[in-house]
């Protein structure tokens, strides 16, 4: 190594020094189990280690495909996540334009402090709040909302036909403010010009939200949908743990990959199907990523990721 | 055209109004709930309306506080520690790669930025942090996987440093004599505290929320969070008795026990808290949230 070279390093060493923390820690936490996703190719055997145990190719991921478990969890988990990606999308720009119409800063910054509220809460305090609402014996729908229409009582913790709207409608409540917040600042900056001219063109409020709101935010409205496409393997686990109260019964509607990754390892103990099945999301949502942040890039280059 | 926005008008305020309400309508029944008499509950279930009062829920919670009052004090001591450790982390390391001159500037930012892109998963993560680390059952479990730093707000503090700290500033300081690491103390941090808040708050939330951690790495009962404690509750409604050294047996305990509205009642002493801070945090929260999004 020359002077010069050595010198440079010699200079920034007490700066190197203030990052190792962090970066032993993402090596730790995150590249770590990158390399441990080996295990998925191995018969894990703790007698021999890791390291030693017998490597069996791709036996685990012919178990796995084998089972009609893994076209359940895929289903699953990209119906739900298509389902909140559109419904999330077209009610969070609703609210946003809503808020925006809302002159009045003091009601503004109400609405938007309640409708952000949700997002606040653990999905534990979540479960037991559809738990109020859903428990069979003592329900608010059971006891007071089903007789007052004249239903019967449903038992909606062992009927898996109505989990995708519950778990759906529990995903808007609690994530629509937040998307809101972040499409509510994308109108606000749209300059106030465009609406003064339309105004005195004689467009009405209507023909405004139409031909001036929602094209010039279409940008967000694109890359936010793209980024949350590259995500669609990925799901909410707590909302798919916790809210069905990890019922096995409803497992053919409220199993998604990570709920499935989760109970084969800790449940079963079954160390080589779970590890397959996460290394079939993190190939796969990899690659999503990466082709939704090509497709962000063909779109506009600032606003891709890389 | 003055009537139509109007109209347009009530519809956002009705609109707004209605989604709110349902925003804030579960929270009410929970709290309800929590007090109305176990009578009440068993005739008519949880309801707005109920028959009777009752504070006997809270009374058994107060009997327990034992259990609970332990259970806050590890809430809050993982929040306290680990926000702080992950603001000084995070910090520490988006300063040196928010410099131009750093040696192997694009290594380091992609070293971080590769850690959004893609992840070992659940088994390696679990397997390495009981085979390798053995985390099991002890309160590192509580603080540091997943949560301790987020390569998403070394990214967008590394954004802040480089945006609006002036580089004169530094070398200024450098020139009357101090070193790197002094200059980043006394100059950068102080300047930083808007992203500094910002982050420490939503790392102050996820711990205060996590449930996740405590649920896959621990299972002594001594080392639950509040969280781990309402998590095992919903579904193993003993959990308190049993592990309590006030009931002489189980079955006494469970027989004076108001099952369905202590539920609520433990719910509410788990969400209160946050309840309570959050007008006085919520401006913070809402700007933090678009800083995230523009990234």
């Amino acid at each position: 190594m020359d002077e010069v070279a050595k010198n440079r390093w010699k200079r920034f060493a007490p700066l190197l020094l203030l990052m190792l923390p962090g970066l032993l820690y993402l090596l730790i936490n995150n590249y770590l189990p990158m390399f441990g996703m080996i295990i998925a190719f191995k018969d894990i055997n703790f007698a021999k280690g890791i390291f030693g145990s017998d490597w069996i190719g791709l036996k685990n991921f012919e178990y796995l495909f084998k089972t009609s478990d893994a076209f359940i969890i895929t289903r699953n988990t990209l119906l739900y996540n298509g389902a909140f990606i559109i419904v999330n999308t077209l009610g969070a720009i609703t609210i946003a334009i809503l808020l925006n119409e809302i002159r009045a800063k003091l009601y503004q910054r109400f609405y938007q402090s309640v409708v952000i509220l949700p997002h606040l809460i653990s999905m534990v305090i979540v479960s037991y709040l559809v738990f109020a609402m859903l428990s069979s014996d003592s329900g608010l729908l059971n006891k007071s909302i089903l007789p007052l229409l004249g239903l019967e009582e449903i038992s909606w913790y062992s009927s898996k036909e109505y989990w995708p709207y519950i778990l759906t409608t529990v995903n808007i409540w609690k994530g629509i403010g937040f998307l809101s917040v972040i499409y509510l600042a994308s109108i606000i900056s749209i300059d106030p010009e465009y609406y003064e001219a339309a105004t005195l063109d004689g467009a009405s409020k209507w023909q405004q939200i139409r031909k001036i709101t929602v094209p010039l935010i279409m940008p967000v409205i694109t890359i936010m949908t793209l980024l949350a496409i590259g995500r669609i393997f990925y799901s909410d686990f707590g909302l798919f743990y916790q809210v069905p109260m990890d019922s096995g019964i409803l497992s053919d509607t409220t199993s998604v990959i990570d709920t499935y990754v989760y109970r084969a390892l800790m449940n079963l103990g079954d160390i080589g199907m779970s590890s397959a099945a996460g290394v079939y999301q993190s190939i796969v949502g990899f690659v999503l990523v990466i082709l939704s942040n090509y497709t962000v890039r063909k779109f506009n280059k600032e606003n891709a990721l890389f | 055209m003055a009537h139509e926005s109007k109209w347009i008008k009530w519809l956002a305020h009705s609109v707004l109004m209605t989604f709110s309400f349902a925003c804030l309508i579960p929270f009410a029944l929970l709290i309800i709930s929590s007090i109305s008499s176990e009578q009440s509950i068993i005739n008519n279930g949880y309801s707005f309306f109920p028959q009777e009062f009752s504070l006997k829920a809270y009374d058994y919670l107060w009997d327990h506080w034992g259990e609970l009052g332990r259970a806050y004090g590890i809430t809050i001591f993982i929040t306290v520690v680990g926000t702080a450790a992950s603001l000084a982390m995070t910090s520490m390391l988006a300063y040196p790669m928010s410099r131009q001159d750093i040696p192997w500037k694009n290594f380091w930012a992609f070293f971080v930025f590769f850690t959004l892109l893609f992840n070992g998963g659940l088994v390696p993560t679990y397997l390495i942090y009981t085979q390798v680390f053995e985390i099991k059952n002890t309160i590192w479990a509580l603080i540091v996987p997943g949560l301790l730093m987020n390569g998403f707000h070394v990214l967008l503090v590394r954004t802040f440093f480089m945006t609006s700290v002036p580089p004169a500033l530094i070398e200024a300081a450098q020139i009357d004599g101090a070193g790197e690491i002094k200059a980043f103390y006394k100059i950068v941090l102080p300047l930083s505290m808007p992203i500094m808040a910002t982050i420490g708050l939503f790392e102050a939330i996820m711990y205060w929320n996590d449930w996740f951690n405590g649920m896959t790495y621990v299972t002594d009962p001594s080392l639950f969070s509040i969280q781990n404690i309402l998590n095992r509750i919903i579904t193993d409604i003993q959990f308190l008795s049993n592990n309590s050294n006030l009931s002489s047996t189980a079955g006494e305990a469970m027989a004076e026990m108001p099952t369905t509205s202590v539920r609520m009642a433990i719910a509410v002493v788990g969400v209160l808290p946050i309840l309570i801070a959050y007008p006085f945090f919520q401006k913070y929260f809402i700007k933090g949230i678009t800083i995230g999004a523009v990234k």
